[in-house]
């Protein structure tokens, strides 16, 4: 079977017009609203591109979480790594920077990745950790860095490439691990009183954690959640499976993405996470210190990473946003882009003034691209 | 330190636009030749003539690699003028021809760019009558530029759309962009991805003849930017809504298939061998079936219609049946990274 034709059912219009009603019908026994949270970029295009939101009832809410690695990458590791570069080229030292294209335009208050190429640093936009792990091996007699942001999903392939670094012994290859937990994360908006009455697992992430990975969710705090794909009707499913769910108060995580997603996910890449990560608290852009959802190279690995070698002086109090940014409580779900007083106006994927605008994962730049109309 | 030309403000979108009306447009003073001029940013220009109009327009090509999937830049060059031509309404006449050429192309390399100008230019069939030949010493291949005199009776602008009008699309969109970009990232498909560049005279005039030219009330080819582009400025030019359904959008399964694999939408990039056209609702059947009857109109499609609302804009009716913009990109999409 072709992919067309697995995914086919997944965009069918009548199929989604029969889920939209079940909706409907469903939304209407709801005692007030439901705020279903989704906690992915990927998700929110789905979302934004098929136009789902303007199918819904009112009272059915589907908010966007910190879904975008890149958004909640810390203000002061950017700056820090930028430092770095700035201090290897004082000692005589020139390092090979690499990162994905939305974290190189990412502003901060000291510039962005892109600003200090322009200054003539080499500063290189890969599509993944192996791209810089080939220019490793191409440049021997310089440092190269890949500057690592993302959720599981991409702590994997870092996890796996580290894995071959250390085998063959190749020394030029660092990392700086800026990696985050996302159940964890949602752990920590919960506990400080964000109202998520459901959840739309991540798919991608759920293929390496499982299913396993998200049920301490709904044990500790009720939450009902469903692992969805990235198809129109996967969303509108689980959103459906969510209201029903949530009215019952049956909390546990059901597999929507069964196509995708095992029960105890890829246990080859968790055992490589768990070898050379530990879990240390951790910032994510503004939204604060999140205890237990960061993670760093264990000791025996520090001086994979680059920030282990080079210590920086990192400016204090340097803002998270500019002022009036709501990328902070996009980011919580408490507000939608159009809420913001920039956005569209003077704040565009042009002239980002906050991160979310800058990703192509940021709910911002997502809304923008696809013009929201509900 | 002012500001810089950047790739962007070639790549036919807003930003783009914005070096066009406040660069350009601004500078120069002389601009009509008592038709529509360089104001109207149309695909090209009108000049009176006895009872006639003159169509006059230019197009320069640059493509890298100078010979793709499914065509060449001389192929292109040619299409692409004739192209501008036929969508103001006008049989093309005659055509200009000139080649700026890098030091160190190969003789041959040269030859068969012309030899597929020569080719493209009997299947129109229009003569290329004059030309210009350049050598620098930049490595930049060849860019040619084309620029091409047709006569219209009645010219066609984008500003013509009414309200209660059905847009139309001559084929499966998106070929073009997505097949140069899966080519120059190296993804392989089961079926090679082909651009679709070709001249759509005949397309168009085989609508003209059926429907008569006064119901053929605005026509764009979606080149850069793409249809999403080509349905804003027709929207924005003739003020009204325009309301489009995905499901109705022909687009190849390999196309649909390598752009998501890119991350970019196959409304945004260009077309090099497709017209929009927006025809009066009782003649729309009519144009369908004269479009299909024609070899580069067989998968012809009305994919929407003019509304009254959303002056300006136009609307995306998603294949699940949800609403949203389809706004024109910012610039040339690039490939989604991470």
């Amino acid at each position: 079977m072709s992919i067309e034709e697995v995914i086919k059912p997944y965009r069918d219009g009548r199929i989604a017009q029969r889920l939209v009603e079940k909706i409907k019908e469903e939304a209407k026994t709801l005692d007030g609203e439901i705020r279903i949270m989704h906690v992915c970029g990927t998700h929110e295009d789905t979302i934004t591109r098929s136009g789902i939101r303007s199918l819904l009832p009112k009272n059915v809410r589907v908010v966007s979480g910190p879904g975008c690695p890149v958004c909640i990458t810390p203000v002061e590791d950017i700056v820090a790594m930028q430092l770095i570069m700035r201090k290897a080229r004082e000692e005589g030292e020139e390092i090979i920077l690499t990162t994905f294209g939305d974290m190189y335009k990412i502003p901060t208050p000291m510039g962005s990745f892109a600003d200090l190429k322009s200054e003539g640093f080499d500063v290189r936009v890969v599509y993944s950790i192996f791209d810089t792990y080939k220019m490793a091996k191409e440049n021997p007699d310089k440092t190269v860095v890949h500057f690592s942001p993302g959720f599981e999903t991409t702590t994997a392939p870092t996890a796996g490439m580290i894995n071959a670094v250390v085998n063959e012994g190749l020394e030029n290859f660092k990392i700086y691990s800026v990696h985050r937990l996302t159940p964890q994360g949602i752990e920590v908006l919960i506990k400080q009183k964000s109202r998520i009455d459901a959840l739309i697992d991540a798919g991608h992430v759920s293929t390496i954690i499982g299913v396993r990975g998200w049920e301490f969710l709904s044990e500790r705090y009720g939450i009902p959640q469903v692992i969805a794909g990235f198809e129109p009707n996967d969303v509108l499913m689980a959103i459906l499976l969510l209201i029903r769910m949530y009215k019952e108060g049956d909390a546990r995580v059901v597999n929507e993405y069964k196509r995708s997603v095992r029960y105890e996910g890829n246990v080859t890449a968790q055992r490589l996470i768990d070898k050379y990560f530990e879990v240390v608290d951790a910032k994510w852009r503004a939204l604060g210190i999140f205890p237990g959802t960061g993670l760093e190279l264990r000791g025996e690995w520090k001086e994979l990473d680059i920030k282990n070698l080079y210590k920086v002086e990192v400016p204090k109090d340097l803002p998270d946003l500019e002022k009036g940014c709501l990328c902070g409580a996009v980011l919580r779900g408490l507000a939608l882009p159009t809420d913001c007083p920039h956005f569209g106006k003077t704040c565009t994927p042009r002239h980002p003034i906050g991160p979310c605008m800058v990703s192509y994962e940021g709910t911002c730049n997502i809304f923008y691209k696809y013009g929201v109309l509900f | 330190m002012g500001e810089k030309i950047k790739l962007e403000h070639g790549a036919g979108g807003e930003i783009m636009e914005e070096l066009l009306r406040d660069v350009i447009l601004k500078t120069l003073t002389l601009k009509s030749a008592g038709g529509i001029g360089l104001d109207a940013l149309d695909d090209g220009a009108t000049i009176p003539f006895g009872d006639k109009h003159i169509v006059f327009t230019i197009d320069g090509h640059t493509v890298k690699p100078l010979f793709f999937p499914g065509g060449d830049i001389g192929r292109l060059a040619v299409s692409g003028t004739v192209n501008d031509l036929a969508v103001m309404g006008a049989r093309p006449v005659a055509l200009a021809n000139s080649m700026i050429i890098g030091e160190g192309l190969d003789m041959e390399v040269l030859e068969r760019v012309l030899r597929s100008m020569d080719e493209t230019s009997k299947e129109v069939p229009v003569p290329i009558v004059t030309g210009d030949t350049k050598v620098v010493e930049d490595p930049i291949e060849m860019f040619v530029i084309t620029a091409g005199i047709g006569i219209a009776e009645r010219p066609i602008s984008d500003a013509g759309a009414k309200v209660g009008d059905i847009i139309l699309v001559s084929g499966a969109i998106g070929d073009h962009g997505i097949a140069l970009m899966s080519h120059r990232e190296g993804i392989a498909f089961e079926t090679e991805l082909k651009s679709d560049v070709a001249p759509i005279w005949d397309v168009v005039k085989a609508v003209a003849e059926e429907i008569g030219w006064e119901n053929l009330h605005a026509m764009k080819d979606p080149t850069r930017a793409g249809l999403s582009n080509a349905l804003n400025e027709i929207a924005l030019k003739s003020n009204v809504g325009i309301l489009v359904r995905e499901a109705d959008i022909p687009i190849r399964p390999e196309v649909r298939a390598a752009s998501e694999m890119l991350g970019i939408s196959p409304y945004d990039v260009a077309n090099e061998g497709k017209v929009v056209m927006v025809v009066a609702r009782d003649y729309a059947e009519d144009a369908l079936e004269a479009m299909r009857k024609t070899e580069k109109g067989k998968n012809a499609a009305i994919i929407g219609e003019v509304i009254e609302e959303y002056r300006g804009k136009v609307i995306l009716e998603t294949e699940i049946g949800g609403k949203r913009f389809m706004e024109p990109p910012e610039g040339d999409p690039v490939p989604r990274i991470c």
